[in-house]
């Protein structure tokens, strides 16, 4: 990929990251860098299709060491959980025979497996010998007429933002619009009751959290044609440009997607999230305020009433154990405020949360929901995070996975949100599984066992006792 | 004698091999105050990362220099030297290694030479070694890697000079670990030599930094225990080296080209025979007889041997490992009567022609997959990725290898010795136990006076 495409897809017109001096998107620093890669972010924004075969070129580190590990569910086809890569060896670099490798890889996928489509990724080492994938891939397509789509996303490319950006644009490029949608089964329409086709960009189905939605949506009659990309197939992605309405969910990393579905096809979008009981239900109320059809509308009303009710009730127990329980929020771009608002239905105090990752008008939102003298965390090292914890009196620490065994260390409480998680937050069910898991965490008799000292120790406020005497008592 | 069958398709499918990049970082792990960074871009290290975090549990110290699209084109020696300083200002560690990744070999990086400007421009970082190792992840896997980062190691911090003669009164014996032993193998491993009053020195020694302990201080940037770097100048002082697994016949070779300490090469530990072999050595290194609670141990594995050689006799098992460990279980398997019919290496080593089964496929879980069902095999033995290959062949699996993110404690358990063999050979038995083989299903008959609520279902 040329610096100049790079570099369009960075300067993205929609991210409020580009109104002020850049504080997401700055250079990797050696031997201070975490995340993932470019390649890493295009694998997880397209690897929930569940039909297509995910095939990473290049030598064994990118595939090798990362293949299904993410916690993103399907309805039915496994083939997205099958790793497939070219496994480059040192004859194929040296030799140039990277080409003809992939060439007859994709041939292998197809006849293998039939998939919807072939997805190649590339990745740094044949972007840096210069091969021609994307002519492979087209000579592939053209030979065994099935869609070879290259996502061209080397790590050295820069970062995991990016390499979603890249997954994004490369959808709505090569494959959106490439179908119509299906005709809707008989019987399902009625009169004073249409059916509308939306798309959620940038929900992955971690866990099944989708599930939680889906039937909300088809109460109302909203037709997801796809969700990019949690349990979607090829097929669905073909048709996003039909969508009436697109909600962006929870991450700026997709954002060039609803741009520009919205530049291509005047599909009308926002920002949303499903997390919490109240940005559930605006999530909801942005889709009927986008579709213009009253009675929809009003079966939205009716639904976000009925559904608020139960939710209360189930969450009435959890909310007397988690009240006024103090919170350190560390999670990146949307999620910092969107989960804010359902840890404040449980009841709890927020009281610091990481902002690397969140826009001017994120931490807008921020101020809005935890005051003006709001703790944003910039940067979260490890060292911050625990200083933070002790000062603040924090009971539970929520971040991603790769700070976990930090927070345990440190004997902090912890609760996962990231995409390796095994349950699902979202929707008003959602909420309970948070809750069950926050009071599992916080209340658990461990936490005393491992912060007091051995009995024995200096420290303790009881002298040991002499060793024979603990002999003859025991 | 095996025979091995190379790779012959264009695709890797459900991937076996961990990089050797990865592998390298492994080997640095078990050295103390320690941190590795790939010299990469960044996706290196935290797949690598994530890997090994999955794995263990615990959080890797693991760095990068961050290659980007600048330094890809241009070298990346300057960040390389930027790393190098970042880390040694902020945590000062006792060593940096730095295994390269497949883009810096692609672009052909002078390492030695960034190395060498780091040390020009910063002679107030001279306290931290660093380390590199050449591990291009299109060559070998996680042993090999390991194996070669285990040989830099040596190269680096063994003072060459003239070989002294070995120290025959000394009780110290030097341990090269393998990466097929896992933090439990490694303790066992030490209690076994201290009884025979003789002390170990394990390199690298993966149970004092990875073994999945609490420690006091609540965070650490680097390894919190593990080989000191202060006693790769102490291993010429030892009576005898142990050399675990044959990935680690070059860096033994260099050992003992630099200290003249003799050594003792075992591919691994794993079944009663090569146990023996290890005692044996022990009671002659240490001029001790063996002890007699090792006697007892030994007892109770043949105990455990008669016990389950019902379910394990004439078992067709199918493995997936890399060399050394691969080997080790497939003598495992013979020695207890079990039948290894399909066996997977992701990379070749010469080692793999010992391996006591018919051939060995250098290749993937997909050919794992396709060979133990061809083969009728009724038990995979694989990492945590064989979960659905097991699955689709209706077959129970036991995970070997690396990565084990799919359970607790498998990164720590004990295998190797009397105790550890005893225990795989239960586990073995259990797992076979439950697939009721054998058990006669019920038939129904058509003649038989059935009472009314069950003949719907005949």
């Amino acid at each position: 990929m040329k610096q100049k495409e790079i570099a369009a897809l960075l300067d993205e017109p929609a991210c409020a990251h580009n109104h002020k001096h850049k504080s997401g998107c700055a250079r990797p620093k050696p031997g201070a860098t975490a995340g993932g890669c470019a390649f890493d972010g295009a694998q997880i924004a397209l690897l929930p299709i569940g039909d297509v075969a995910h095939l990473v070129h290049g030598s064994i580190a990118c595939a090798g060491n990362s293949w299904d590990n993410r916690g993103a569910r399907s309805s039915g086809p496994s083939l997205y959980r099958v790793g497939m890569t070219t496994d480059l060896t040192e004859q194929d670099v040296i030799m140039g025979r990277g080409e003809k490798r992939l060439f007859h890889g994709i041939r292998q996928a197809i006849d293998a497996h039939r998939p919807a489509a072939v997805f190649v990724y590339n990745t740094c080492v044949p972007a840096l010998t210069g091969e021609d994938v994307a002519a492979v891939c087209r000579e592939a397509e053209r030979r065994w007429s099935i869609p070879v789509v290259l996502v061209d996303a080397a790590s050295f490319y820069g970062s995991k933002n990016l390499g979603n950006r890249i997954a994004g644009e490369t959808m709505v490029r090569e494959v959106c619009g490439t179908r119509e949608p299906d005709p809707l089964p008989p019987g399902i329409e009625r009169p004073g009751f249409k059916v509308h086709d939306i798309c959620l960009v940038g929900e992955y189905n971690i866990a099944g959290e989708l599930w939680h939605m889906l039937p909300l949506f088809d109460e109302l009659g909203l037709r997801v044609l796809c969700a990019l990309s949690g349990d979607a197939r090829f097929r669905e992605v073909q048709t996003m440009h039909r969508s009436e309405a697109n909600m962006m969910v929870c991450s700026k990393a997709m954002i060039n997607v609803a741009r520009r579905l919205e530049e291509a096809f005047a599909t009308p979008w926002f920002e949303g999230s499903f997390y919490g009981i109240a940005d559930c239900s605006a999530a909801l109320r942005d889709f009927a305020r986008l579709i213009d059809d009253p009675d929809l509308h009003q079966r939205t009303e009716a639904l976000i009433a009925r559904e608020e009710a139960t939710a209360a009730a189930a969450l009435a127990p959890w909310r007397a154990r988690l009240a006024g329980r103090r919170v350190l929020l560390y999670t990146g771009g949307v999620k910092s405020w969107s989960v804010i608002s359902a840890l404040q239905d449980l009841g709890m105090t927020v009281v610091a949360t990481g902002t690397r990752k969140s826009t001017e008008e994120d931490k807008a939102r921020i101020r809005a929901l935890m005051g003006e003298d709001a703790v944003m965390l910039e940067e979260g090292n490890p060292r911050t995070l625990i200083d933070l914890v002790n000062t603040h009196r924090v009971d539970v620490l929520i971040a991603g996975g790769r700070n976990l065994y930090t927070a345990l260390k440190a004997r902090i409480p912890f609760l996962d949100i990231n995409q390796e998680r095994e349950f699902g937050y979202a929707g008003y069910a959602g909420m309970v599984e948070l809750a069950r898991q926050l009071c599992l965490t916080v209340e658990s008799p461990i936490w005393d066992a491992v912060r007091q000292p051995p009995p024995w120790s200096g420290t303790s406020a009881e002298p040991p006792r002499p060793l024979q005497e603990v002999a003859r008592h025991g | 004698m095996a025979e091995i069958r190379k790779r012959n398709k264009a695709l890797a499918v459900n991937p076996l091999k961990a990089s050797s990049t990865l592998g390298a970082a492994l080997a640095f792990l078990g050295l103390d105050r320690a941190i590795p960074m790939l010299h990469g871009s960044q996706g290196c290290t935290a797949f690598g990362k994530v890997f090994l975090v999955r794995h263990f549990r615990e959080p890797i110290p693991l760095q990068t220099t961050a290659i980007d699209q600048v330094s890809a084109i241009m070298g990346g020696d300057e960040q390389l030297v930027e790393g190098l300083c970042t880390l040694c200002a902020k945590s000062a560690p006792a060593l940096i290694g730095i295994p390269t990744t497949g883009l810096v070999e692609t672009q052909g990086a002078d390492v030695e030479r960034g190395i060498r400007t780091f040390r020009a421009a910063h002679p107030e970082h001279a306290d931290t070694a660093v380390v590199a190792v050449a591990t291009p992840d299109y060559c070998g896997s996680l042993e090999s890697g390991y194996a070669a980062a285990v040989r830099a190691l040596i190269d680096a911090l063994v003072p060459s000079g003239e070989p002294r003669r070995a120290a025959r009164r000394s009780r110290r014996v030097n341990v090269l670990a393998g990466a097929h032993l896992t933090p439990g193998d490694l303790e066992h491993l030490k209690t076994l030599i201290a009884a025979f009053e003789l002390e170990a020195l394990v390199l690298p020694d993966l149970s004092g930094s990875l073994d999945g302990h609490l420690p006091t201080a609540d965070y650490s940037a680097l390894t919190t225990g593990g080989t000191p770097i202060g006693a790769f100048a102490e291993l010429g002082g030892a009576a005898a080296t142990l050399v675990i697994g044959d990935a680690l016949g070059e860096a033994a070779d260099l050992l003992a080209e630099r200290t003249g300490v003799p050594d003792h090469r075992f591919t691994h530990l794993l079944g009663i025979e090569a146990v023996d072999q290890l005692m044996l050595t022990l009671s002659a290194i240490a001029e001790r007889p063996v002890p007699a609670a090792i006697e007892r141990q030994r007892e109770q594995l043949q105990d455990a041997m008669l016990d389950s050689h019902f379910m394990l006799g004439m078992t067709r098992v199918a493995i997936a490992a890399d060399p050394d460990l691969l080997v080790g279980w497939t003598e495992l398997l013979a020695g207890v009567g079990a039948e290894t019919v399909a066996a997977v290496a992701p990379s070749n080593a010469p080692v793999l022609a010992r391996a006591r089964c018919a051939e060995v496929r250098i290749g993937d879980l997909e050919d794992l997959e396709r060979q133990a069902g061809a083969a009728h095999a009724e038990l995979l033995v694989a990492n945590a990725h064989g979960v659905q290959s097991a699955a689709r062949l209706g077959i129970p699996l036991l995970r070997a290898g690396f990565p084990q993110f799919d359970r607790l404690g498998g990164f720590r358990r004990t295998w190797i010795g009397y105790q550890g063999t005893r225990d795989t050979l239960f586990e073995l038995a259990n797992l076979l136990l439950e697939l009721e083989r054998g058990e006669i299903h019920p038939y129904r008959s058509r003649l038989k006076q059935w009472p009314e609520h069950e003949r719907t279902a005949a």
